[in-house]
């Protein structure tokens, strides 16, 4: 990858996606847009997971017919970083060994003083400078999906997909962790896929609606992202967004 | 992802000391009612007479025993890993092997220890041989299941991450399923020793096995019932000790994960 940054690229997905046959959606076309946050939000079960295993190229049970391509014409599976909704630390391992994970699988031995500092740096980004060394059953849930956030930066890919990653939070975590992971991943280019509407406005400079029909953008009137959680207009937003869900198939 | 403790298999010394001395209290209480002579059922004090008086011969064939079973724990452990890892790794075997290794248990281990004994002679080798049959299959089985339970999202990380198909078994399934392989090795903990016995019965010269049909032969039921109970002491110690071992490579097991 020596010939590609590891700024946020644009990504687009056109496509359907069957099972036995059977259509989960067809046609369907989202387009990420570089460097920002785009956020997708749908009934469960209408395939938001499958979209987001098909970007990061794991394997959906399903078949796949159609393209996903990166602007700048290389592939996408290998610049793709993804982040869960439980945050799959291994508990055999610490907090800097589970930061490291990906030059672990990879075998990825070469500047391995400079992995180490710069996991250190994030770990200590994150806030978790004091527990480096900690095992995960050691930390509280939001220490933990703090560390998956680090794991996460540290692969250091143009585009990052978070598949309901603060879900299992507490409000007030939660909303720490929205502002912390906003600030790390700027300029990357972020799908982040949620059912919770205040999460998506206050998160996203592009907001799409998925159903059966397909992927429709979902505009609203309030200031950039991160928003304020008392934002009058965002509250507004999330209003008219959740109305939307509710009469969306 | 909250993973259970397997406290409850662990060998807890105390419920052991109180469940000893209730056996024993039974024991007494039996051979008091029913008044049977001692060639038929010694009581606990005239075992124990046997065993101080016995001490340095039990204690000879105990090592004997005890080799056996540590070659032979070692041995099947390292075989009942490594078939699992390469039925992991290969369709063709876990096609072909795993058919074998299923219809192996239909065969009674105790049926082959004669032939064993005839092959391998009577020295060790045949019970090393039968205490590898007996521990291989709950090795191989229980740490096949655990390296095909990996949790998804593990694999779905490693797989995100660009992980190779070794790396992801070295890195991810094999870690994952230590806490079943030490389930493996305690179950052998405790199989080892019958398969030593069961061949030192068939053919041997030394060992508790051959030294308590030695003494059912002499009509010597206390020193039979002294080398039962130092087979019993010694199960017991390399159970504790295999607990300690099993609990060092999978301690993070019975934590909330």
């Amino acid at each position: 990858m020596d010939c590609r940054d590891n700024a946020g690229i644009g990504v687009r997905l056109f496509g359907s996606v069957t099972y036995d046959g059977r259509c989960l959606f067809e046609g369907l076309s989202l387009e990420l847009v570089a460097g920002q946050w785009n956020c997708l939000l749908g009934r469960s079960g209408v395939g938001k997971s499958t979209l987001l295993r098909l970007l990061a190229g794991l394997s959906t049970g399903g078949v796949f017919t159609g393209e996903i391509v990166a602007e700048d014409g290389y592939p996408v599976n290998d610049r793709i970083s993804y982040m869960a909704q439980s945050d799959l630390l291994f508990p055999w391992l610490n907090v800097k060994h589970n930061v490291m994970l990906g030059q672990r699988l990879r075998g990825d031995h070469a500047h391995a003083e400079h992995a180490v500092e710069r996991a250190g740096e994030l770990i200590q980004r994150v806030g978790l400078g004091e527990h480096i060394d900690k095992r995960p059953h050691q930390l509280s849930s939001g220490m933990r999906q703090r560390v998956a956030l680090a794991r996460t930066l540290m692969e250091d890919t143009p585009v990052v997909l978070l598949d309901e990653p603060f879900s299992a939070l507490d409000a007030r975590t939660r909303s720490d962790m929205q502002e912390l992971a906003f600030e790390v991943l700027k300029g990357k280019t972020v799908l982040l896929v949620t059912h919770d509407p205040a999460e998506a406005v206050r998160l996203s400079h592009h907001l799409y609606l998925m159903s059966k029909q397909g992927v429709t953008a979902q505009s609203f009137d309030a200031a950039e992202p991160i928003r304020a959680v008392d934002d009058t207009a965002m509250l507004k937003a999330q209003a008219d967004l959740l109305m939307t869900l509710r009469g969306a198939g | 992802m909250a993973l259970r403790s397997n406290a409850t298999t662990k060998l807890n010394l105390k419920d052991l000391g109180i469940s000893i001395v209730l056996i024993v209290f039974v024991w007494q209480i039996i051979v008091w009612l029913t008044n049977v002579p001692p060639y038929i059922l010694p009581g606990p004090m005239r075992v124990i007479e046997a065993f101080v008086y016995n001490a340095e011969l039990i204690l000879q064939h105990t090592l004997v025993t005890a080799t056996e079973v540590l070659i032979g724990l070692v041995m099947g452990t390292v075989l009942g890993a490594a078939t699992a890892l390469c039925l992991m790794m290969s369709n063709t075997a876990r096609r072909f092997v795993m058919p074998i290794l299923v219809l192996s248990q239909t065969v009674p281990v105790f049926a082959l220890a004669p032939m064993l004994t005839l092959w391998l002679g009577y020295g060790l080798g045949s019970k090393i041989a039968m205490t590898i049959l007996i521990i291989y299959f709950p090795v191989t089985s229980t740490f096949f299941d655990g390296l095909r339970a990996t949790p998804g999202g593990f694999l779905d990380l490693a797989d995100s991450m660009r992980a190779t198909r070794p790396r992801t078994l070295l890195q991810v399934r094999v870690p994952a399923a230590l806490p079943s392989l030490a389930s493996g090795i305690r179950l052998a903990a405790v199989y080892a020793p019958i398969g030593a016995v069961i061949g030192e019965w068939v053919g041997a010269s030394q060992g508790l096995g051959y030294l308590m049909l030695l003494a059912n032969g002499r009509v010597k039921i206390d020193l039979m019932f002294a080398a039962l109970i130092a087979l019993c002491g010694f199960t017991i110690l390399l159970r504790a000790v295999i607990d300690v071992l099993c609990s060092r490579i999978s301690h993070w097991s019975g934590l909330s994960a």
